[in-house]
């Protein structure tokens, strides 16, 4: 449950990290490109717009040309000569060879009645009175008409003008060929979607479009959004494509002519290339990356400092007991050593008493002295507990000598060895070859070192090995018993060391021996530390701090 | 100087009176003071061999002060100091201010009694020494 803890503190931080990272980049290119995207719109409106406005006058342009020349044709030449032979023939070919875009002309008289006619379809004789161009031509003098199918049954435009000869009016007409014409208006088109072509009011196609439709059909665009001069609007077309469009109305003012292409594909130019997109989202990865990492690295130093901190306050906390354990102790030794001391005066003084030859007579004297004896008996056996709670044991001396820790151990083993023999416990000793000689006190780590063994033994029981190691570091000389016994529970190991703590029966523990080598341990400078797993054994540590004799 | 002239002092009444009693069953000129200002007139008044001091004597003049001021009036007397809790600390200033040893409460007499003896011994010891230097000064004048 704790690593949770710092799981979602990782997480946290990464999330915060990026957060703060990402979201001032992700605002900046938002509105960088909000920005650049308007500028570019703004470009591209006008570029449309412009393309729109100079195809129309190309448009405009074509048309002018091909009704001049009709006109001086029509004027240059007398009805009579028109009609005549081959002349119309020839007057087309020359007509071709100027402008071209003409597919046929014909000679009309005022009836209406087709006198002459050069070109692909047979036309001649036929009678245009009741088609509606011949009265706008008649009345108007130049009529340029709008897709029709007519005789011919083909869409199709002419171009007609009317000459006035002395009483006689007669015109003369020619028709556009749709490819020519729509090539010229196509031209517009750019890029994949693009188109280019002309409408009439009523939304008939004038120019076969490149999409959607074909000439003479109707188109769907509503030519009445498009204003006077040219008009640049954006719409969705059939499939939700947004597409821009720029119309732009001919001079005849019954022709608009339109300009589309799908907006997406002129702000694609904004879009960033393949190489740069790698490169952004290389960047993207990278802050991803070291933000994890870094984090990943802080909170483990964080932990690494939690467990530091969590061991140093336990033994702050161990050592702060043990000195107000020491202290109490102290002071309870005082007022328990007294009465004693008066009790073993007394008995004392009665032993003295009985042996007046006045009561050697009398009949109890052995109890007397018996019961004597066993008094003072507990009083020792209370004396051993107080002196042994305060450590007394140890010499008071403060003086260090020269100890060899191989040497203290093996005379400790050697003390042991026998007892352990007979409960089939084996003591391994694994000494380190070259320990230093310390400045140190040898009873005291004796009594240490009986201490953690006798207590090995009574763990084992019978049958077990006992193993003991010494090592040293640069600071410490390091012991290490180890016994494969029951271990400790876990819930007992933080009161091992109090000061009569014990599982043994009552007269085989006091609850001491850990209590007076942790004591003596620390007086020496150095520490000891358990780790035990019930049903695998114990380890006790013990760290000597490695003090060099001074030189005599 | 074969007479052996002890001096217990003990706040711990039947302490004191019962080891006492016991010395005195023994033969030795043994006396009682239950504080170290009442052991200091004593000993202002008369030499003592040995003096057993209490160190924790609540009130008053305790162990060490005690034994300060007894090696100033009688420097050759040798003082065995009794604890009830052995703090390192007094002990061995007790012992740098002259004391012969210490003795950890409870005592039986049977150990108590060689540690005494002993020190009578040093202080005969002591005594000899300053009295065949003072026969030596003397003959030197003759
Ligand atoms: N090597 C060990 N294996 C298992 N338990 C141990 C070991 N050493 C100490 N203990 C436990 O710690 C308790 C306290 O030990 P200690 O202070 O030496 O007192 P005592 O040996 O008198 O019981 C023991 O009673 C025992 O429960
Ligand atoms: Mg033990
Ligand atoms: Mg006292």
């Amino acid at each position: 449950m704790k690593t949770s803890v710092y799981v979602n503190l990782q997480r946290k931080i990464i999330v915060i990290t990026l957060l703060v990272s990402f979201a001032p980049l992700i605002l900046l290119g938002v509105t960088i490109y909000h920005q650049l995207a308007i500028k570019y719109k703004q470009k591209i409106v006008e570029q449309i717009r412009y393309r729109a406005v100079a195809q129309a006058e190309a448009v405009d342009l074509f048309l002018k040309g091909r009704t001049a020349i009709l006109s001086a044709m029509a004027d240059t030449h007398k009805f009579d000569y028109m009609i005549e032979g081959n002349n119309l023939a020839h007057i087309f070919e020359v007509m071709n060879s100027r402008a071209g875009a003409f597919v046929d002309l014909g000679v009309i008289d005022s009836t209406g009645q087709h006198k002459a006619y050069v070109g692909p379809y047979n036309l001649k004789g036929l009678n245009y009175y009741n088609q509606p161009w011949f009265g706008e031509v008649m009345s108007k003098g130049v009529y340029i008409s709008e897709v029709y199918m007519g005789y011919r049954k083909i869409p199709h435009f002419i171009i007609a003008v009317r000459r006035q000869e002395s009483q006689q009016a007669w015109i003369l007409r020619a028709t556009i060929d749709p490819e020519i014409f729509g090539g010229i208006v196509r031209a517009a088109q750019v890029g994949k979607t693009g188109d280019a072509f002309i409408v009439n009011k009523e939304r008939i196609f004038q120019t076969n479009p490149r999409f959607s439709g074909s000439i003479h059909s109707q188109s769907k665009l509503d030519t009445t959004l498009f204003g006077g001069s040219t008009t640049v609007i954006e719409l969705r077309d059939g499939d939700g494509k947004k597409r821009l469009y720029a119309g732009t109305w001919l001079k005849n003012k019954k022709w608009l002519l339109v300009i589309n292409q799908e907006a997406a594909e002129e702000m694609a130019g904004l879009f960033t290339t393949y190489m740069e997109v790698v490169i952004i989202v290389a960047g993207i990865l990278a802050i991803v990356l070291t933000t994890i990492f870094t984090t990943r690295l802080t909170v483990r130093r964080l932990r690494e400092a939690d467990t530091k901190m969590r061991e140093l306050n336990a033994a702050l906390v161990q050592s702060d007991k043990m000195a107000a354990l020491g202290k109490m102790a102290a002071g309870v030794a005082h007022e328990i050593n007294n009465p004693l001391a008066v009790i073993l005066q007394k008995t004392g003084w009665m032993e003295d008493l009985l042996a007046e030859e006045k009561f050697q007579e009398s009949e109890n004297i052995e109890e007397f002295k018996a019961s004597i004896k066993k008094i003072e008996a507990h009083v020792e056996r209370a004396r051993k507990v107080v002196h042994n709670m305060l450590g007394y044991v140890r010499k008071m001396e403060p003086l260090l000598e020269d100890v060899d820790i191989n040497e203290t151990l093996s005379q400790t083993i050697t003390l042991l060895e026998n007892y352990a023999k007979t409960n089939n416990i084996e003591i391994a000793p694994d000494f380190a070859d070259s320990l230093p000689i310390i400045a140190s006190k040898q009873d005291q780590l004796q009594q240490v070192f009986l201490n953690l063994i006798s207590n090995a033994i009574d763990a084992i029981s019978t049958d077990g090995l006992i193993k003991v190691i010494s090592e040293r570091n640069d600071k410490y000389i390091i012991v290490k018993i180890i016994d494969n016994g029951p271990g400790i529970p876990e819930d007992q190991q933080g009161k091992v060391f109090d000061p009569f703590f014990t599982t043994k029966e009552i007269g085989r523990g006091t609850g001491l021996g850990l209590w007076i080598s942790y004591d003596i341990t620390e007086k020496l400078g150095g520490t000891i530390h358990l780790s035990s797993r019930e049903g695998e054994g114990t380890i006790f540590t013990i760290q000597i701090p490695i003090v060099h004799p001074e030189k005599k | 100087m074969d007479t052996f002239s002890v001096l217990v002092v003990d706040d711990e009444k039947d302490f004191l009176e019962t080891l006492v009693s016991r010395l005195k069953k023994r033969k030795i000129d043994t006396h009682g003071a239950k504080s170290g200002e009442d052991a200091l007139k004593l000993i202002k008044n008369r030499p003592f061999d040995v003096v057993i001091l209490d160190i924790k004597m609540p009130g008053g003049m305790d162990g060490i002060e005690a034994l300060r001021a007894i090696k100033k009036i009688q420097p050759l007397t040798e003082v065995i100091l009794l604890t009830g809790h052995a703090s390192v600390e007094t002990s061995i200033e007790g012992m740098k201010l002259g004391a012969f040893d210490y003795v950890l409460k409870p005592v039986k007499l049977e150990e108590l009694l060689p540690k005494m003896l002993q020190a009578f011994e040093k202080k005969n010891n002591h005594d000899q020494k300053v009295r065949s230097a003072k026969i030596r000064e003397t003959l030197k004048y003759w």
